[in-house]
């Protein structure tokens, strides 16, 4: 239940994103989530796309260093609550969040988040037996 | 395997007797043709025949770049035009370019150097030797070329740039050897993967680079990626251009071609002689040449010498890697700082290429000392306590070489220019009249 998420290490100069979008663009490439995290002269471009392969060829091919990492699309009630509750699974089994955002989609009153833990394995295990859904590479589609 | 076994074996007794009648014959000409030189001595209050034994020398007044350049073009050469059928200039970046002027005789001398120093990388009649240095006023491109067709191997005259039509060349021609600038052999290992070819699809035996100082850490960088074994050639136009030494296979020094330049060692303070094995400023006399010899010539690299037998069977003299050139030398918060302790360290990181960039500024009367350099290809970054880990890694190396901190910014790979020739790694935007 682990989905593509592509990292791309972005040089903090002015154009540099928009470059790398219109890679993107040009290449019929789809963002479905996406984050950046900023120091003061780079960032790290995170994002789920609907064919990171392809992405992460093209990009390179293009001169960026771009690389593929595992995460998690969990699902969770979108109200008060809904976040802190899914954080309390995994924090009482002592999984520590490397990372998390949230994406633009939700379904019938649930939001979409990305979380990149330490452990996935034992965290999907985890939240499913939780009763809580992830989505999958196909649910991007 | 020898060009010249006679003279590269030759003992220090046999070589020590060229020398000194060389020198004697070199001072004499100096003395009679080349008028600034002539006033030195004077000056000095030597003459020619004061000039005994190879000791000797130490009495003689120094040449320098400022003596070349305050002559320009011709007042230090010692023929007439009419025998000059070859002229070469640095690409004198400051002011006026330093000349040399080349009689059929120095053309010769250049060649039997230049194939010594091929021959000792493995190259003889059957090789293809690709001289992907510039061809024109710089030495390089036709020193190498006569050089090859001196030994009568197969040359291909590429001259530098055009890279992706070089790699044809280079797998097409079935090239040998491959002479050129060690940043621009990066630049063709870099254009070889590009077009999906392996270091073992091409036929590259040997490599001969210099022109620019580089680190061992470049040097197995560039073996690995184009499946050669690298040599280092030395030279510098004022004295002939390359081929003054060259490396051999024990890659324990560069061998001076010493029946033709005599090499000392100075304090480049005190000017005083230093004993072998130390490090200083290197200093050339020309032995037999006639267009523009040279006496004492002063060549601002830094690197020691030795005179014991190699164990490659040469029994020439040594002079280590440069180690800078006092003119690449950056003064940074007062702390000298060459960018070869720069590549030394980054060539450490396989997270790094061996491109780099050095920007040295000003700013609030403090200097501002920033390192640009490329993350290598191939990495996954997913966070950003990765690069801030590498930062503090390098950073330290850096710190504990040079003395002072930097600030690091890193690239993506193939974001810095690539070079053709000779690369730009420094770009000092202090104003001169702030120091």
């Amino acid at each position: 239940m682990l989905v593509k998420q592509m990292s791309v290490f972005v040089e903090n100069t002015t154009g540099r994103l928009c470059e790398l979008t219109k890679v993107l663009a040009q290449n019929d490439i789809d963002i479905k989530a996406m984050c950046i995290a900023d120091t003061v002269d780079f960032g790290i471009l995170r994002c789920i796309v609907d064919d990171p392969e392809k992405a992460t060829a093209v990009l390179k091919s293009k001169g960026f260093t771009a690389s593929i990492t595992e995460v998690m699309a969990v699902e969770l009630n979108d109200k008060p609550g809904g976040l802190a509750s899914v954080l309390e699974i995994l924090s009482s089994e002592g999984i520590s969040v490397d990372y998390i955002y949230s994406t633009i989609r939700s379904r019938n009153g649930y939001a979409l988040i990305v979380i990149k833990v330490a452990d996935p394995e034992k965290a999907i295990q985890l939240l499913q037996d939780n009763g809580i859904s992830l989505f999958s590479k196909e649910d991007f589609l | 395997m020898y060009w010249n076994e006679a003279i590269e074996c030759a003992s220090r007794d046999l070589l020590d007797s060229i020398q000194l009648r060389k020198l004697k014959a070199t001072v004499k000409r100096m003395y009679t043709y080349v008028e600034p030189y002539r006033n030195k001595m004077q000056e000095a209050g030597v003459l020619p025949e004061d000039i005994r034994t190879l000791d000797d020398i130490r009495k003689l007044p120094f040449c320098t770049k400022e003596d070349l350049r305050d002559n320009y073009p011709y007042g230090f050469f010692a023929a007439p035009l009419d025998n000059i059928v070859r002229l070469h200039a640095s690409s004198g970046t400051t002011g006026k370019p330093k000349v040399d002027g080349y009689t059929q005789a120095d053309l010769d001398m250049w060649a039997e150097c230049v194939a010594r120093g091929l021959v000792s990388a493995g190259a003889d009649n059957t090789s293809v030797v690709q001289i992907a240095y510039g061809y024109g006023l710089f030495t390089g491109g036709l020193g190498a070329h006569d050089g090859a067709s001196y030994i009568g191997a197969s040359v291909i005259p590429m001259s530098s740039g055009n890279t992706q039509k070089q790699v044809m060349m280079m797998r097409d021609f079935g090239s040998t050897h491959l002479c050129c600038t060690p940043s621009y052999a990066l630049t063709l290992a870099e254009a070889v993967e590009k077009a999906g070819i392996k270091p073992e699809d091409l036929n590259l035996k040997g490599g001969v680079f210099g022109a620019e100082p580089w680190t061992k850490e470049m040097k197995r960088e560039i073996e690995k990626r184009l499946g050669l074994k690298a040599y280092d050639i030395y030279g510098l136009s004022e004295i002939m251009g390359p081929g003054v030494s060259c490396s051999c296979d024990a890659e324990d020094g560069m061998h001076i071609q010493e029946d033709y330049f005599l090499a000392e060692i100075i304090d480049p303070e005190t000017l005083e002689p230093l004993p072998d094995g130390e490090i200083g400023e290197l200093v050339f006399t020309t032995l037999g040449k006639e267009g523009m010899p040279l006496i004492r010539y002063r060549t601002r690299d830094l690197c020691s010498i030795t005179r014991e037998k190699c164990s490659c069977g040469r029994t020439t003299a040594r002079m280590s890697k440069i180690l800078g050139r006092s003119d690449d030398m950056l003064i940074i918060r007062g702390v000298n700082v060459f960018p070869s302790q720069i590549e030394t360290v980054i060539g450490r990181f396989e997270e790094l290429t061996i491109n780099y960039k050095i920007l040295v500024g000003r700013e609030n009367n403090k200097d501002t000392f920033e390192i640009n350099v490329e993350l290598a290809e191939g990495l996954a970054i997913d966070d950003i306590r990765f690069i801030e880990n590498l930062r503090k890694r390098v950073g330290h190396e850096l710190r504990s070489l040079l003395g002072i901190g930097c600030d690091l910014r890193f690239l993506s790979a193939g974001s810095l220019p690539r070079s053709e020739g000779k690369a730009v790694r420094i770009e000092d935007t202090r104003k001169l009249s702030d120091r």
